[in-house]
């Protein structure tokens, strides 16, 4: 279902994202594997600002915005209306990791145990962008974000990502995984798989920020890899909550990732700190041993 | 078919026979008995739609807001706190121009914590584009609901409806109804079919945003929508009235005003007891008589100013206060009496489920005749 539409972008070109947005690409991937068959779902954030400024939109499916927290219950609604009138639309949330980690928390934890039928996307670009870099429980250990800035008595954020992957895992969604627009076949992979289980679903995507996180615009996908080569990202998969698929990697040490962005840069200057870099290299390697992410080169 | 019944049934059946697609139901106290019997009607086959139990009212009308936008016909019931907690959802129901239509058993809003009656809720929200219908009696509830999705889903509104009665008072009293049949109300009620819905056949997109370039003229719509809301409901209302006896063409009613020289005006189930003490003052010989509202959004202060025009005097009851300023009513009133030199005298009262009496309305008659008003009335000096 989801290949016949190449020839068309369901989200098409002429939105506002800044050159290099993770999110932006991250729309499109999931268009082109949903196909025209979709209803989409948005909440307030960077994606619905700069894909919809009125009177022009981006989305050449059926799309809806109504508040910041309440995807998920927008959801709900449009699969008991469309279940009452006997449609067949596959209905797609798209939203930020503030909107699902943080305020969407609750809409999403009812809308998860109704078990209603939809695919819930988070791009993940680790804080509230759109209101100019804010933290979220999804921003990383110690990035330096405008209300986790790092200073003289700071290292940035204080505390590590949530783990939303588990959390709905926990509600019993069917179909759990994490994804990264540098792997983009895996993710409309992920999306399709998503889409065709019954039930609520979710998959996290990986996007990096260039404006948030502070690099050129042209190194979005590299330092997108370079998040899962260093195990601070990891793609999984989990069918009823069971990790049933892990990209695995031979590790790089997490500063060639934390170096390639100003978010972390108070990690390197204006003096090198050690044991920040040593507890963020723990997180990864935490997330290795999960997930089993490593693979084990032989020796000669 | 005349039935006795507790008002929150009679309204519970009104909207079944109102034919929603989807119901997204939160408990809360006075509301629930309605969303208990329409999940009993789904769960008997009585009514065919979807029941989704939210998890909070915020996603309640978040829900209906989804499945109007698929162009189902949509319901759901609250009061006080949860109404409150839909703040945003309501402005952004109305600003999307989707026609649900939502039960307000009327309650106080906390804190303190007060489960009982009065219209503070509902009143809080007259700035957000909904229409706002109130009911004297269960009848009235009742028959409100048709009326108000036929006027909500005129493709000259497409607005959002309350349906107003008082908690407790009205939705835990058993009085009789006059229920419509099924094909009544089917005759009333045509099918749900907005022109515009979430359709992959031909897409769209709700809920954009705008600049300052477009925003004032989306606003300028709702407001023009409301005063179109008027004409809607007075066809609507006479329409009803002819079909089945009781005309709602009206947004305000008279009783006993032609020469009467003190006017109260008032919402709600008081404006039984106001009838009542009118009676009785009618046979002591005193000029007074009610002006019942019916509809607060839109306001009809045209028709307010007419049917007082020669009147001496006017009490506003006022079961809500824009703390720091005076009851909702009494501000709208000045406004539409603005000029006419009446003096309109302000009475906030029945807050927090406080009875109100007709020796009470006697009361409230004899001080704006010695013109006093813009005051609590009630108050209890040994609390203070």
């Amino acid at each position: 279902m989801t290949t016949t539409e190449k020839t068309c972008e369901l989200f098409d070109s002429g939105h506002r994202a800044c050159g290099g947005c993770g999110a932006a690409l991250a729309a499109r991937l999931v268009t082109t594997a949903a196909g025209p068959n979709t209803i989409v779902v948005s909440s307030t954030g960077c994606m619905e600002v700069f894909s919809t400024p009125y009177p022009e939109t981006a989305w050449k499916v059926p799309w809806i915005h109504s508040l910041f927290e309440n995807a998920s219950a927008i959801a709900s609604g449009i699969d008991a209306a469309i279940k009452k009138q006997g449609r067949k639309e596959k209905i797609v949330i798209m939203a930020g990791d503030g909107a699902t980690f943080d305020i969407g928390m609750i809409c999403i934890s009812g809308a998860f145990e109704r078990g209603h039928d939809f695919t819930y996307i988070c791009y993940d670009n680790e804080a509230y962008m759109n209101t100019g870099i804010q933290r979220s429980g999804a921003t990383p250990y110690d990035a330096s974000t405008t209300t986790s800035p790092a200073g003289s008595h700071s290292f940035g954020n204080k505390r590590p990502k949530k783990d939303m992957p588990a959390i709905l895992a926990a509600h019993g969604a069917p179909y759990v995984a994490t994804a990264s627009i540098a792997y983009p076949a895996d993710f409309k992979q992920k999306v399709e798989r998503a889409i065709n289980t019954p039930g609520p679903c979710y998959v996290q995507v990986h996007a990096p920020c260039c404006t948030g996180w502070g690099f050129e615009g042209d190194q979005t996908i590299a330092i997108a890899k370079l998040a899962l080569e260093t195990g601070l990202w990891t793609n999984f998969e989990m069918v009823d909550g069971n990790v049933t698929k892990v990209k695995k990697v031979v590790r790089k040490p997490v500063e060639e990732y934390l170096k390639t962005q100003k978010r972390f840069r108070h990690l390197f200057k204006p003096k090198r700190q050690d044991a920040e870099i040593a507890a963020i290299q723990a997180i990864a390697d935490r997330n290795a041993e999960k997930y089993g992410i490593d693979i084990k080169l032989k020796k000669d | 078919m005349l039935e006795i019944t507790e008002g929150s049934h009679a309204v519970a059946e009104a909207v079944r026979l109102s034919r929603p697609q989807v119901i997204s139901a939160y408990p809360i106290t006075p509301q629930t008995h309605i969303v208990e019997a329409l999940a009993e009607f789904v769960a008997n086959g009585n009514l065919d739609a979807e029941y989704i139990t939210v998890e909070n009212e915020l996603s309640a009308l978040s829900a209906c807001i989804g499945a109007s936008a698929a162009g189902s016909r949509a319901y759901s019931a609250t009061t006080s706190q949860g109404l409150a907690l839909m703040f945003e959802v309501c402005f952004n129901a109305a600003g999307m121009r989707l026609p649900i239509i939502m039960s307000i058993a009327n309650r106080a809003l906390g804190a303190p914590l007060s489960i009982w009656n009065d219209q503070q809720d509902s009143i809080s929200l007259r700035d957000s584009g909904w229409l706002q219908f109130y009911a004297e009696d269960n009848q009235e509830a009742t028959d409100l609901h048709y009326i108000a999705y036929r006027v909500a889903e005129d493709p000259s509104v497409l607005l959002p409806a309350f349906v107003c009665f008082d908690g407790f008072i009205l939705s835990h009293t058993y009085e009789p109804v006059d229920m419509l049949t099924q094909q009544d109300a089917d005759r009333y009620l045509p099918k749900f079919a907005p022109a515009e819905r979430l359709d992959m056949a031909d897409p769209v997109s709700f809920g954009m945003y705008a600049t300052p370039e477009y925003y004032l003229e989306f606003r300028y719509e709702m407001d023009q929508a409301q005063k179109k809301a008027k004409g809607v409901i007075a066809k609507a209302g006479k329409e009803f009235g002819s079909l089945f006896g009781r005309d709602y063409s009206a947004l305000i009613e008279g009783y006993h005003l032609d020469d009467a020289e003190t006017a109260i005006i008032a919402m709600g189930s008081i404006c039984g007891t106001i009838k009542d003490a009118v009676d009785e003052m009618r046979a002591e010989g005193k000029k007074v008589g009610l002006l019942k509202i019916r509809v607060f959004r839109p306001f009809p202060s045209e028709e307010i100013a007419t049917m007082l025009s020669g009147i001496k005097r006017v009490a506003v009851l006022d079961k809500n206060i824009s703390l720091g300023a005076k009851g909702a009513t009494a501000l709208e009133i000045r406004d539409a009496l603005y000029g006419s030199g009446i003096p309109v005298n302000g009475f906030v009262l029945g807050l927090g489920g406080r009875d109100v009496r007709k020796r009470d309305i006697k009361e409230i008659v004899t001080l704006v005749e010695k013109g006093q008003g813009d005051q609590f009335y009630g108050l209890k000096k040994e609390l203070l």
